[in-house]
């Protein structure tokens, strides 16, 4: 046996082996998708998709699950999510909207503007950014930017003005925005820069010799030749909003709250909620607990869903780009 | 040569900085707008990663003392009393070396073939989006399939169990075998990109020379490629000492390591523990530790990795671009 594997490997059954090896990943994801799926299932059985609306309390249907305990009623499934949906997609967009803007400017900036020294430095210090551990982004937004919205930001009247709903205590939408976009953005100027860099400068060069400013030229040209890197970047970016569980179940206040604009647009600011993946955090010692359990692993699974329709997005977003051999 | 070409007056070099300081001026407010976004936005990018890491080297060095590396976390009413870091750190070595030791051969293998045999096609597509999907799945989802994996009867003697008997499906084999999958995707592609960018004629030389598929990525292809496979393994460490999700929940939370069984080594790797990461997040106020000083002390020593496992990065990168020419951006992702 040790012989045949000491001999030199012929090239057909080198080729087998590795192929079978290879298998192993795909193997993992079935698995993946098969597991979630199958402990999410009592949740899909006893409300079929409308978990997802609205309805109930969260709060309640939560605490129900928790305390029924092992053997538990068909009535604990009852789950109505939207709430923590909600402040998924919510947090999600803000950082998004914001995170394009500065991600598209910063890119501009670092590849035309900065002086050579300055890029030197802007491109290791992206780098670092988008490789800060999220743990830490949730330490400084709760250790420094909570304390200080909750006490410089946040007036005594808002806070009595909704107390009888809510406790505002800084924890909220406003850092959750903040912090997932410094996270996010990063992300997003490594695929915008390399796309920029792609460009042939001819092209530009053609826009400015046609009597635009360099800028123009950059805005109209560059940028629009790379606008399906942009859009894949924007893809990235939301799928790691979409699943950043740690960071903003520290700084969301991890409070089944929906921030709602009917307090007026600063106060909505400053209330607490809950994402999708927080929610696993932050209820990940009643695990146990079969009914919330299939909950977790519903919100799980609705993750992984939205995971697996952003990459089928992603990749139908780069079929474009091999057009001007813009790799992404 | 040719004379009916008269000479003519060479013109300086077109420069375009010169020209475009003169002429702000004139542009249109609109555009003066957008310049100005464009310099606050970076600038202000390198302003907060540089207020960061400066804000964390401050309070790190503040409540950092050497004897919180060597000693063990403890339980205790003030800070004080809570012991240090020696746990944590062991974690987070165990579980990259274990993800590292069963991401390296999947993801070079799964590489290798892609790159140079592919067959049948199909089939090559399905394992690159599985690799993509895993990719972009997030990292609490990975946790909850690496809790349901390692309940499964089979996998119980791998993890820690409970006085009943119960399979809990924790343990650093379960948390390592999930940070095998963070790692996995950026070693790939590493790998791959790298095999792919191998001049074709390496590969005929040695074809010629008679040796055999095999035998050339052996001993041409994959020599050739270990920066790639270096940038993709430092890549890989630094996205599982970073992670913190799977670590929160299939490692169990157990400041210090508790082992699981008699035999030495293996009673390690059953038992249950922390890392830098969840140590952060245990004692930052979202925990129940409440000792933001060890918070920030764990964060700093964490940050130092990161930073560290940067600089690598760019030095391979750097040597890379000079051996071969390429350079960019890439790979931050």
């Amino acid at each position: 046996m040790l012989d045949r594997l000491r001999n030199p490997w012929s090239d057909n059954r080198a080729e087998l082996t590795l192929g079978a090896v290879s298998l192993l990943v795909g193997v993992c994801v079935i698995a993946m998708i098969v597991f979630v799926f199958a402990r999410a299932w009592p949740i899909f059985e006893h409300n079929g998709l409308s978990w997802l609306g609205s309805g109930g309390s969260i709060k309640t249907q939560i605490a129900n699950m928790q305390a029924t305990g092992v053997n538990p009623p068909a009535s604990a499934y009852y789950l109505r999510a939207w709430p923590i949906i909600y402040g998924t997609l919510l947090t999600t967009g803000i950082a998004l909207l914001l995170g394009i803007l500065i991600a598209v400017l910063s890119s501009i900036f670092i590849v035309e503007l900065a002086p050579e020294r300055l890029r030197r430095v802007a491109i290791p210090v992206i780098r670092l950014l988008a490789s800060v551990p999220s743990v830490i982004y949730g330490l400084i937004g709760i250790l420094v930017l909570v304390p200080f919205v909750g006490n410089h930001l946040i007036t005594a009247s808002q806070k009595t003005s909704v107390q009888n709903s809510v406790e505002l205590t800084g924890e909220g939408l406003l850092v959750v925005a903040v912090t997932l976009t410094v996270m996010i953005t990063p992300i997003m100027i490594a695929l915008i820069c390399e796309a920029l860099m792609a460009v042939p400068r001819s092209w530009r060069e053609g826009a400015v010799a046609l009597g635009l400013n360099p800028l123009r030229a950059m805005l109209a040209v560059t940028l629009r030749a790379i606008r399906p890197a942009i859009v894949a970047a924007a893809v990235l970016a939301t799928a790691r909003a979409l699943g950043e569980a740690v960071m903003i179940s520290m700084v969301s206040g991890a409070n089944f709250f929906a921030p709602s604009l009917s307090h007026g647009a600063t106060i909505f600011l400053y209330e607490p909620l809950r994402t999708l993946a927080s929610t696993i955090v932050d209820y990940r010692e009643g695990i146990g607990a079969p009914a919330l359990q299939s909950a977790l692993y519903a919100f799980g699974a609705l993750l992984l869903f939205s995971a697996f329709v952003l990459s089928i997005a992603g990749y139908l977003i780069k079929l474009p780009l091999r057009k001007y051999q813009v790799r992404a | 040569m040719n004379a009916f070409v008269p000479d003519l007056p060479v013109s300086p070099p077109p420069s375009s900085k010169p020209g475009r300081r003169s002429s702000l001026w004139s542009w249109r407010w609109s555009d003066r707008l957008v310049l100005l976004c464009a310099w606050t936005a970076g600038l202000g990018l390198c302003l907060i990663a540089a207020a960061i890491v400066l804000y964390m080297g401050y309070r790190g060095l503040e409540y950092l003392r050497p004897s919180l590396l060597v000693t063990r976390p403890a339980i205790g009413t003030s800070q004080s009393q809570t012991g240090g870091l020696l746990d944590p750190l062991i974690g987070t070595l165990l579980l990259t070396v274990i993800g590292i030791v069963l991401a390296f051969p999947l993801a070079v293998i799964s590489a290798i073939w892609i790159a140079e045999y592919g067959r049948p096609s199909w089939l090559a597509r399905v394992v690159e989006s599985a690799i993509e999907i895993v990719a972009g799945t997030p990292d609490i989802v990975l946790a909850l399939f690496g809790l349901t994996i390692f309940q499964l009867g089979v996998f119980a003697p791998l993890s820690f169990r409970a006085e009943g008997g119960g399979v809990y499906g924790r343990s650093f084999i379960a948390a390592g075998a999930m940070m095998s999958l963070i790692a996995l995707p950026p070693l790939f592609v590493a790998t791959r990109d790298g095999l792919r960018a191998v001049p074709a004629h390496m590969r005929e030389a040695a074809f010629a020379l008679g040796k055999t598929r095999i035998a050339t990525i052996r001993r041409v292809l994959l020599p050739s490629v270990r920066s790639n496979i270096a940038t993709g393994v430092t890549l890989g460490v630094s996205r599982i000492i970073g992670d913190t999700a799977i670590v929160v929940l299939v490692l169990g939370e157990t400041l210090r390591i508790d082992t699981q069984g008699s035999i030495p080594g293996l009673n390690v790797l059953r038992g249950t523990g922390s890392t830098l990461t969840s140590y952060v997040f245990e004692n930052s106020p979202a925990g129940e530790g409440e000792a933001p000083q060890k918070a920030y002390a764990a964060a700093f020593v964490l940050l130092v990795f990161v930073l560290g496992l940067n600089l690598l990065v760019g030095r391979i990168g750097r040597s890379q671009a000079q051996s071969t020419g390429m350079s960019g951006v890439g790979g931050v992702v």
